[in-house]
């Protein structure tokens, strides 16, 4: 063991280097910050619960999607035995019209990227 | 009880007898199970066709093509290789191969024949699809689910129609108008003519329908015998695009 120092302060610059943005955010005050969502709409209570939409509308929207396409079944009831057209332009989109506000502030902060505006048509933003 | 050999025989004999009619009796008793059943009626066939009638057809009009692919976002690309139709025009000649000779009269010779997606009975294009993105409705729409489209074009090989465009490029800046209510397609997908299905299902009668001031367009139940299509199919002689490939087309011209 004649390196021990230089061992030892080669495993602490590792680790510093390693654990680089961890302590950057801290020190920048970026730590643990949620995106925050500008919830525009004309209704009050979406399709199903907020907590439920906020986990699962992916799986809601495959399943209009099947739904629609496969079935040609367009009306969608929800818990409390409101329908709704099963529409990602029209019903979706009518509400949360701030797509950039709305969608992709969640999207990007999650690093997913969603292919369904590749052709599903976003509305230019109405204003509330 | 005793039994002999003469006896054991008899019973077995008659037991492999019975075993042997069993299946004959059950398709039997299933056959009247299954008349009964379609005697109520409760079902009511559907089969969506349609007839084009050349002669309304007034050469130079586009208006079902403007109205179809204003409603459905499709492309204006004018370099033929990328070009994306779901209904048009092609000289009669060449929509009805089998159906030319030197001599054709009528004034059919060189004026075009509006084509457009034939909702085969039997459609060549479902049947090669790899992710059943292709598939035929109960009412026999063949519908494209572009989500599951992979963009491998078995299905424009297998079209005798030519029914089917590809996506090349990115069709959104070809649009000039984008209907919100419609989706457009992405690049690499293949798209073609839905029957406006999604105009029928809010009740509405398909878009190049409704924009033919001529008639030329009768869209309806071909399975009804009162309905119109039926009708117009009783009372005048019509031909299909290349029926001899049994695909079963389901657009009937009057020329």
């Amino acid at each position: 063991m004649n390196n021990r120092g230089m061992i030892i302060a080669g495993i602490i610059i590792f680790l510093c280097l390693i654990t680089f943005p961890i302590w950057y955010n801290v020190v920048g005050g970026k730590a643990a910050y949620t995106p925050e969502l500008k919830i525009v709409s004309k209704e009050k209570q979406c399709v199903e619960s907020t907590k439920y939409m906020r986990s699962q509308h992916m799986q809601l929207l495959n399943d209009w999607r099947n739904s629609v396409v496969r079935e040609d079944k367009r009306t969608y009831t929800a818990l409390d035995g409101k329908k709704y057209d099963m529409s990602l332009s029209n019903t979706c989109l009518n509400c949360h019209s701030n797509k950039a506000d709305f969608c992709d502030k969640c999207h990007n902060y999650l690093e997913v990227t969603p292919t369904c505006w590749n052709c599903h048509v976003v509305p230019e933003e109405n204003k509330l | 009880m005793k039994i002999d050999r003469r006896g054991f025989l008899k019973i077995g004999g008659l037991g492999i007898l019975g075993v042997a009619v069993k299946p004959v009796i059950d398709v039997v008793s299933k056959a009247k199970l299954a008349e009964a059943s379609s005697k109520k009626g409760v079902l009511v066939e559907k089969r969506l066709a349609m007839v084009v009638n050349l002669k309304n057809c007034k050469e130079g009009c586009t208006d079902c093509i403007a109205a179809c692919h204003g409603v459905h976002n499709v492309p204006d690309i004018a370099n033929p290789k990328d070009e994306v139709k779901w209904i048009w025009t092609e000289s009669y000649e060449n929509a009805f191969p089998d159906q030319e000779h030197r001599f054709i009269g009528g004034g059919m010779k060189g004026s075009p024949a509006i084509l457009l997606c034939n909702h085969c009975d039997n459609p060549s294009c479902v049947r090669v699809c790899p992710t059943k993105a292709t598939f035929k409705r109960e009412d026999g729409i063949v519908m494209m689910d572009y989500h599951r489209c992979i963009g491998c074009r078995f299905c424009m090989a297998a079209c005798p129609y030519g029914s089917r465009s590809f996506n090349w490029r990115d069709p959104r800046p070809f649009i000039k108008k984008v209907n919100p209510e419609f989706p457009t397609r992405t690049k690499g997908v293949v798209e073609k003519c839905n029957f406006c299905e999604e105009r029928l299902a809010k009740g509405l009668i398909p878009a190049c329908v409704e924009s033919c001031k001529n008639k030329a367009l009768v869209f309806g139940n071909v399975e009804d015998p009162n309905s119109e299509v039926r009708e117009i199919l009783r009372s005048n002689y019509t031909i299909r695009r290349k029926p001899g490939l049994g695909t079963g087309p389901q657009i009937y011209y009057i020329v």
